[in-house]
């Protein structure tokens, strides 16, 4: 349906026909995607990703497409007039970046059959709305292992934001990887009810690292952890979203990439093509849509070969990292002896595995 | 020498000639900003003040959304305006706005998945209520105890902003959602549903409200006691005590009307635009809304303009952050002038320049 | 749950740390306060000073420089709000939001080159053999220089609001600029100096954060810090040691909510994380109300324009 060419030329004359407020012409412009970003790119973590995977597809099709965003639309009302807007615009495209505009993608979706609709981290479809997510609790399987392996003190730290099963997944493949290695280990998590509040996170990490913690793992998207844990001497932790390799080799010893530009080129290719459908994605690591960063040399080289072995039995799709025996924290069996978890279970996980000790807030 | 000097009374040519003069200086300011940005400033500033209203492209969805966006701050901004023209400062609107949509989502939630028109009535009602209760905690401190009222009432939005996210995270959290923080979707359940009553004009239940409250405050403050009251308060506090006006009443009249107003405008939009209550449910319009007060003159017609103006500039920078990839931090800084310029070119409505010696005070 | 693995020095040592920004910017605002002027732009003042604390501690590789950008920067942003206020005669409740929500803009702005960047060291003050003492050691002499100077700050205030002339007369203008007008003080001067003075502390705060604490900058990085030095002012009743115990109390209660949690303590965050504005308003009842009033009150003139009529 959609025949395009991409000449130069034609890519400019629209450009400028847009720039004017003129209606899209019709057939040989650029495809346009459209972003919409619950934060600002500048928040070094979960939306500086996405712009990221913004960039990797304008690098990708050049002149090809056309795009544009909107940072820090609060999940609502506004959700649904920029996507609107953005549909009214000529996008034949939009990524929705949040969790919290499920709602809103499914109401403007309804309203432009024809545009085509991403919808980060949910789990509505429609015909024309796809959703994709990041299977983040691999990468926290290896932070676990390497937490399990690295700590003297036998104790890990942990800084949840809120009690959903993303960050409860979280928990529970970071602490099964570290007991594996080493059945010692004891958790500490702390919730601080924020996804980004750098004080509050570097008081959450100090506070944990004065109890005895020598590795710290984050689930919210400062660097403020790592800066306290360097501050403390001795302390490790990882990278969230964006590789914070600032932090090298020590604090920050590796880090859970969000890599979302190979998705998101797919996608726009899918349309160039004609090709687009509906349906839900839930990449790991095979799929490279979770990296995991540089391993520095402050970690073990046996350590560090572990790892890498973990994270490629992953991304084979030879190892789960919720295979069983596995129970709840109640003792009760989750998963039998070699039995895997299934999606759903996972995507609604709201209960510890065996070993961890505290609640889950409700 | 360049002095000012009280006008007897204030200027009412001034009175409406300061907001163009104001948008006219923005514009100037913000299109430097934008020529540093490395934007066409004329084309920055006609996409933001121009195209929502007037290109075809988006001006048919764009219009609507004005009153969408506006609704509320108008709203809460006229039951502002009547305390800050008493003297009565309740500047925690967006607490009682956060407060209001709690009560209003938990009164109908209470009753899921009843199916009766009733519903939204009285939700609304449980909304008014809850933002009125919100802000009988300031206006009752201040008339028993004394307590300063700004900051009492600022103070209790932070503690709604940390109620709502305990609300969304623990008691009305959607039981069907999976274990996601937020409510369910109540523009999507017909009994609470607050949709577009006209299709195509943006026009829901709040913005109705708007307008009532706009037409009422009209008729108060020129036709009736209490808004003359309201005034004498403001402007002569001792006068009014003479003219047998009781403070107190007041003051709890003023926060009772501005609190359930702002509840009002919180229910509204979550059970229309926002659909459902989530962790940060308040996103500022009980603040913007203080703005619009003072944009507006605290005149309803005022309050009205000035609540469209501040809608276009959010829509239209929006549109700037689309088309041209303007940073949506430039809106911000671009905003944040408008009403420097805004609140400082007021001043000659209350005073004029006078060249000449100043009399050593 | 385990509270014994609290360690109670360390737990002290730490809330002076988490502390200090609000504590900074809630001086600077209680001068201001104290002059008879509420500026609602704390936030505004205080994001602009990590951004510009940060740039310039990036750019020229000192953590001095950056922090002296920082406060200058808090004060001119200030000015803008000081001169609305007081020559212009603008409201300052709705100037004041109006300066937190340009502050915000301008600071992305601003970072948008240094998001990512890695900022530059702050070393502790070396103090030598008091590092080393017991208890007190751990707790008090192992900080940088900015946590001493916020201490050193709320001396200073106090010194000169209750010892010294030029202390006298700003409070006077505080309580009423009319009266103070009248004596022939200028009110409009040392209202702007205070909202200077204020500007710079919130500066120096939200410095402290992308300098100190977190050290990066990334958008809105301070998330609320300015609202509660706000809060603070308020709790204190315009007093500087008793600020110095609030912000103490409100950084504790933040990091000693974190390590109960930290110990495996269950607890309601959501509704703990209300207390200390609760706490506030009820400090705020309290010295309204009956007897503590006159001493305790706010600065009478708190929030009203002045302009002298000559």
């Amino acid at each position: 349906m959609l025949r395009r060419t991409f000449l130069a030329s034609t890519a400019l004359a629209v450009g400028l026909g847009t720039a004017l407020g003129t209606a899209a012409l019709a057939q040989d412009d650029p495809l346009k995607a459209g972003f919409i970003y619950v934060g600002p790119i500048g928040d070094g973590g979960w939306t500086y990703t996405h712009n990221e995977g913004r960039l990797a597809l304008e690098e990708e099709f050049g002149d090809g497409i056309e795009t544009v965003y909107q940072e820090s639309v609060p999940e609502g009302a506004d959700a649904i007039r920029t996507m609107t807007q953005m549909a009214l615009s000529g996008a034949d495209i939009i990524f929705a970046t949040s969790f919290g505009y499920m709602d809103q993608v499914l109401e403007v979706a309804e309203q432009f059959p024809d545009v085509k609709f991403e919808h980060a981290t949910g789990y509505k479809q429609a015909d024309n709305v796809a959703t994709y997510s990041a299977r983040f609790y691999e990468g926290r399987a290896v932070q676990g292992h390497i937490a399990g392996s690295m700590t003297e003190s036998n104790i890990v730290g942990y800084i949840a934001s809120y009690p959903i099963p993303e960050v409860i997944r979280g928990i529970n493949s970071a602490y099964i990887h570290a007991t594996k290695v080493n059945p010692d280990v004891e958790f500490r998590v702390v919730w601080v009810y924020t996804w980004f509040d750098p004080a509050k996170e570097a008081d959450a990490a100090t506070a944990l690292i004065e109890q005895g913690a020598d590795v710290i793992l984050q689930h919210t998207d400062s660097t403020a952890p790592l800066a306290a844990a360097e501050a403390a001497g001795g302390v490790i932790g990882f990278g969230q979203a964006s590789d914070m390799a600032a932090f090298k080799p020590s604090p920050r010893v590796s880090s859970i990439l969000d890599v979302w530009g190979p998705y998101y080129i797919d996608r726009v290719q899918a349309v160039m093509d004609g090709t687009w459908e509906s349906g839900d994605t839930w990449h790991g690591i095979g799929d490279g849509m979770v990296g995991i960063g540089e391993i520095t040399e402050a970690v073990p080289a046996d350590v560090r070969e572990e790892a890498m072995a973990l994270k490629e039995s992953m991304a084979s799709g030879e190892y789960h990292p919720f295979t069983g025996p596995l129970n709840k924290q109640d003792g009760s069996v989750w998963l039998a002896e070699g039995e895997t978890a299934d999606d759903g279970t996972l995507l609604g996980m709201n209960f510890y595995v065996e070993g961890l000790t505290g609640d889950i807030p409700e | 020498m360049i002095a000012l000097e009280r006008r007897p009374a204030p200027s009412a040519v001034w009175r409406w000639a300061t907001p163009p003069l104001a948008v006219l200086l923005t514009m100037v300011a913000g299109g430097a900003m934008f020529a540093a940005l490395g934007q066409d400033p004329l084309v920055a500033i006609r996409t933001i003040f121009w195209d929502p209203l007037f290109a075809e492209q988006f001006a048919s969805y764009a219009r609507p959304q004005l009153l969408v966006k506006a609704g509320p701050l108008i709203l809460i901004a006229i039951g502002l305006a009547m305390g800050f023209r008493a003297g009565v400062w309740n500047i925690g609107a967006e607490g009682q706005y956060i407060v209001g949509a709690i009560c209003g989502a938990a009164a109908g939630l209470a009753l899921y998945p009843a199916d009766t028109r009733l519903i939204l009535p009285l939700m609304a009602l449980a909304g008014a209520l809850g933002g009125w209760a919100w802000a009988m905690i300031p206006a009752l401190l201040r008339t028993r105890f004394g307590t300063n009222e700004i900051l009492v009432s600022l103070l209790l939005v932070y503690v709604a902003e940390q109620l709502v996210a305990a609300m969304a995270l623990g008691p009305l959290r959607n039981p069907d959602g999976g274990g996601f923080p937020g409510s369910r979707n109540l523009a999507r359940w017909d009994s609470s549903a607050n949709p577009e009553l006209i299709v195509g004009t943006g026009m829901h239940w709040g913005v109705v409200a708007a307008f009532i409250a706009v037409i009422a405050a009209h008729v108060m403050f020129t036709r009736h006691l209490a808004g003359f009251q309201i005034r004498l308060m403001g402007e002569a506090p001792r006068a009014a005590r003479f003219g047998g006006v009781r403070a107190g009443r007041l003051v709890i009249l003023c926060f009772g009307v501005s609190g359930a107003l702002a509840g009002l405008a919180g229910l509204f939009e979550v059970t229309g635009p926002a659909g459902q209550l989530n962790i940060d449910f308040g996103a500022g319009y009980g603040f913007t809304a203080i703005i619009v007060a003072f944009l507006g003159r605290l005149h309803p017609i005022g309050i009205l303009l000035a609540g469209l103006l501040m809608a276009l500039t959010y829509i239209g920078g929006e549109l700037a952050q689309l088309t041209l990839g303007l940073p949506a931090a430039a809106i911000q800084a671009f905003q944040g002038m408008l009403l420097f310029f805004l609140l400082g070119v007021d001043v000659f409505t209350n005073y004029r320049l006078r060249l000449g010696r100043r009399r050593i005070a | 749950m385990d509270l014994s693995s609290i360690n109670s020095l360390l737990l002290l040592a730490s809330l002076m740390v988490a502390s200090t920004p609000i504590l900074l910017a809630g001086l600077g605002e209680l001068v201001v306060e104290r002059a008879g002027v509420l500026n609602l732009g704390v936030e505004g003042m205080m994001i602009t000073g990590a951004v510009c604390g940060f740039a310039i501690g990036f750019e020229t590789g000192s953590a001095l420089w950056g922090f002296a950008a920082a406060a200058a920067a808090g004060a001119v942003l200030s000015l803008v709000f000081g001169v609305l206020t007081q020559i212009l005669m603008s409201n300052q409740v709705a100037t004041g939001l109006a300066l937190t929500l340009f502050g915000l803009g301008l600071s992305s702005l601003i970072g948008q080159g240094y998001v990512g960047e890695r900022g530059v060291n702050v070393p502790d003050v070396p103090l030598g053999p008091l590092a080393d003492l017991p208890v007190v050691g751990p707790i008090l002499f192992r900080h940088d220089a900015v946590v001493y100077l916020s201490l050193f700050l709320c001396l200073a205030i106090w010194l000169f609001l209750y010892r010294s002339r030029a202390g006298l007369v700003l409070r006077s203008v505080g309580e009423s600029a009319e009266a103070a007008h009248a004596l022939g003080t200028k009110v409009v001067r040392i209202r702007l100096a205070a909202i200077a003075f204020g500007g710079a502390c919130a500066g120096l705060g939200g410095a402290y954060l992308s300098l100190v604490r977190v050290p990066q900058w990334t958008d809105g990085m301070t998330s609320g810090a300015g609202w509660i030095a706000l809060a603070l002012v308020v709790f204190s009743s315009w007093r500087p040691w008793r600020l110095l115990l609030g912000a103490y109390l409100f950084g504790g209660l933040t990091v000693l909510q974190l390590n109960l949690q930290a110990a495996g303590v269950k607890l309601p965050v959501e509704y703990l994380s209300m207390a200390p504005y609760i706490l506030t308003i009820l400090v705020l009842v309290i010295i309204s109300s009956g007897r503590g009033r006159a001493a305790l009150g706010a600065p009478a003139a708190l929030g009203r324009s002045f302009h002298a009529a000559a």
